[in-house]
């Protein structure tokens, strides 16, 4: 498989405050590489220099073998807020199109537009305004939007963590068959262990801030997954069990005897499920 | 049906009071305070007494109201279409704003009508002056607005708009005018009003024709029914711009959620 990312000892400041120090790895073509690290360590700051967003202070990133500097042509993004990054006064066909009035004439937008949400299971949605759906809705065009797109690769930027764990277990399934059925390269970043075993080809580790690469995991799942048998299962298991441990660790190696893994990556889990319902009822109260 | 029967309220109770004015003002018969019948006949013979060929509108009209008419929309136009370009190019520079601030804050301090003479004594009486005193007075508002709106463009979309290497004119006429739509009109609005006081202020003072001119005319001919006439014709203006406006601003913004609750919340949307 050929290279798609190559990262080589990225680093950004803001500031004197180090938010990624040193990152290197590399994303093959066709694969998902989902990157987990602790709120705040710097997962955001990492999609925003990867996408050239804002400039990296220290390493190179290269795109399908050319050097990235500003904004490549051909990547997209999709964020978290998918409430921000929707535009709200273009119907959800329009914000498809959007990005695409820049690459191709009016007739093919619309073509790539219909196709895309017919990909996430939006047909008859198109002439809606974002406003009119569900917050699951509202991101799956924002997948939409992303796909038509045709990027050589997609980042997304905790796309899951707005939504509830119902539509979340949709959307990650919706993913895994998009990425399948269009062969798309996904860099994705997450907080969530499960989500990032469950939808993974690999899992990069980081650690608290600055982060850096505590642990290259591959994901040894078969590519088909469900969300209860696979959970169930203990190569799952045993992964998710890791991967907490390497966070909660920090990267060092704690002496196995003291472990009950199930028991830490449990309170890992169960802390930063708590998190996020606190978030997610900010959030809410923040819209109301 | 909430929003019809509100509506006719409203017009039931403005019936009402005229009534009342009408027998008030009979009883009093005053000079200076005529009774709207007799303003209403007044209004008839002067504005609408033409021949059919140009619609029963008279010879007054063409000279007065569509000369007025055309200087305050005129005046309003350039104030928008300067005041929106000017803002979002400040609105979006980080710094433009730190510079330009203070200037603007004591500008749109001066009372516009002090600023008819230096008018008159830069251009000619007439048009020129008119549309400088209309377009100094109005821009105000849809500027600082459109600064504001430009501004309110999340930091999200944003970065929306450059990962997907949105083109220039895409990113301003796609995105950032959009977003700052509903600020923009709220300046406008408060600029229609404000173009219909210095299309009168201005034509009161240098003038030989429109609504403020044959004003003033009236009054120094003691006509005293055509005076209010012109008064009220001043106020039927007003409201049927504000209407239109409305009206545009309720489709352009169709797109905004809280919009169409405000809409329906204020019956008429006015
Ligand atoms: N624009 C910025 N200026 C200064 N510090 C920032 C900025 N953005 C993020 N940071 C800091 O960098 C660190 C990493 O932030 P971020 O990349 O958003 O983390 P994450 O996405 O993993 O939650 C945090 O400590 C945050 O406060
Ligand atoms: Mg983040």
């Amino acid at each position: 498989m050929s290279t798609m990312l190559e990262v080589t000892d990225l680093g950004h400041r803001y500031g004197d405050h180090t938010a990624i120090d040193r990152l290197s790895f590399t994303v093959a073509a066709g694969e998902l590489v989902c990157i987990v690290g602790p709120s705040g360590c710097g997962k955001s700051t990492l999609l925003r220099t990867l996408s050239g967003l804002v400039a990296s202070t220290t390493g190179h990133v290269a795109l399908h073998g050319d050097e990235v500097r500003g904004v490549p042509d051909d990547l997209a993004v999709v964020f978290q807020d998918y409430s921000r990054s929707l535009f709200p006064w273009l119907t959800v066909q329009r914000n498809v199109e959007f990005p695409l009035k820049r690459k191709v004439s009016r007739a093919e937008r619309r073509a790539r537009a219909a196709e895309a949400l017919e990909w996430v299971g939006l047909s008859g949605a198109g002439a809606k305004y974002p406003w009119q759906l569900s917050g699951g809705m509202q991101q799956r065009v924002a997948i939409a939007r992303a796909l038509a797109y045709r990027p050589a690769l997609l980042l997304m930027d905790e796309p899951f963590a707005s939504v509830d764990a119902q539509t979340r277990f949709e959307l990650e399934d919706l993913l895994l068959r998009v990425r399948r059925e269009h062969d798309t390269t996904i860099l994705l970043v997450t907080h969530d262990i499960d989500e990032s075993v469950y939808l993974g080809d690999r899992v990069l580790v980081l650690s608290k801030s600055p982060a850096t690469i505590v642990a290259n995991l591959k994901v040894d799942l078969p590519a088909e997954r469900d969300q209860i048998t696979t959970r169930e299962s203990d190569t799952f298991v045993a992964l998710r069990a890791e991967t907490a441990r390497l966070l909660h660790g920090g990267g060092t190696v704690r002496p196995r005897v003291q472990a009950d893994p199930e028991g830490v990556a449990a309170r890992f889990l169960a802390a930063e499920r708590a998190e996020q319902a606190a978030q997610a009822s900010k959030r809410h109260a923040a819209q109301n | 049906m909430r929003r019809l029967r509100s509506a006719a309220s409203g017009w039931i109770v403005l019936l009402v009071l005229v009534v009342l004015w009408e027998t008030a003002t009979r009883i009093a018969g005053s000079l200076y305070f005529p009774p709207p019948s007799q303003i209403a006949e007044t209004a008839r013979q002067m504005w609408f007494s033409g021949p059919v060929s140009s619609l029963f509108l008279t010879d007054v009209v063409f000279e007065d109201l569509f000369a007025s008419v055309a200087r305050m929309l005129g005046g309003w136009a350039i104030a928008g279409v300067l005041g929106v370009a000017l803002g979002v190019l400040l609105g979006r520079s980080a710094t433009a704003m730190d510079y330009c601030g203070p200037i603007i804050s004591f500008l749109r301090a001066i009372p516009p009508p002090t600023l008819v003479p230096v008018f008159l004594a830069l251009f000619t009486l007439g048009t020129p002056m008119q549309l400088a005193t209309i377009v100094f007075g109005t821009i105000w508002p849809i500027l600082l607005n459109s600064v504001d709106g430009a501004r309110s463009v999340d930091e999200t979309k944003t970065e929306t708009a450059r990962a997907f290497r949105v083109s220039t004119v895409d990113w301003i006429f796609g995105v950032v005018l959009p977003a700052a739509s509903p600020k923009i009109f709220a300046g406008l609005r408060i600029s229609l009003s404000l173009s219909l006081v210095l299309m009168v202020i201005s034509e009161l003072v240098g003038s030989t024709e429109g609504i403020g001119y044959r004003l003033l005319y009236s009054q120094r001919q003691y006509d005293f029914p055509a005076m209010w006439a012109s008064i009220v014709l001043l106020g039927v203006l007003g409201f049927l711009f504000n209407t239109g406006l409305s009206a545009i601003e309720r489709r352009v913004l169709a797109w905004q959620p809280a919009h169409r609750q405000a809409a329906l919340a204020a019956g008429t949307g006015a």
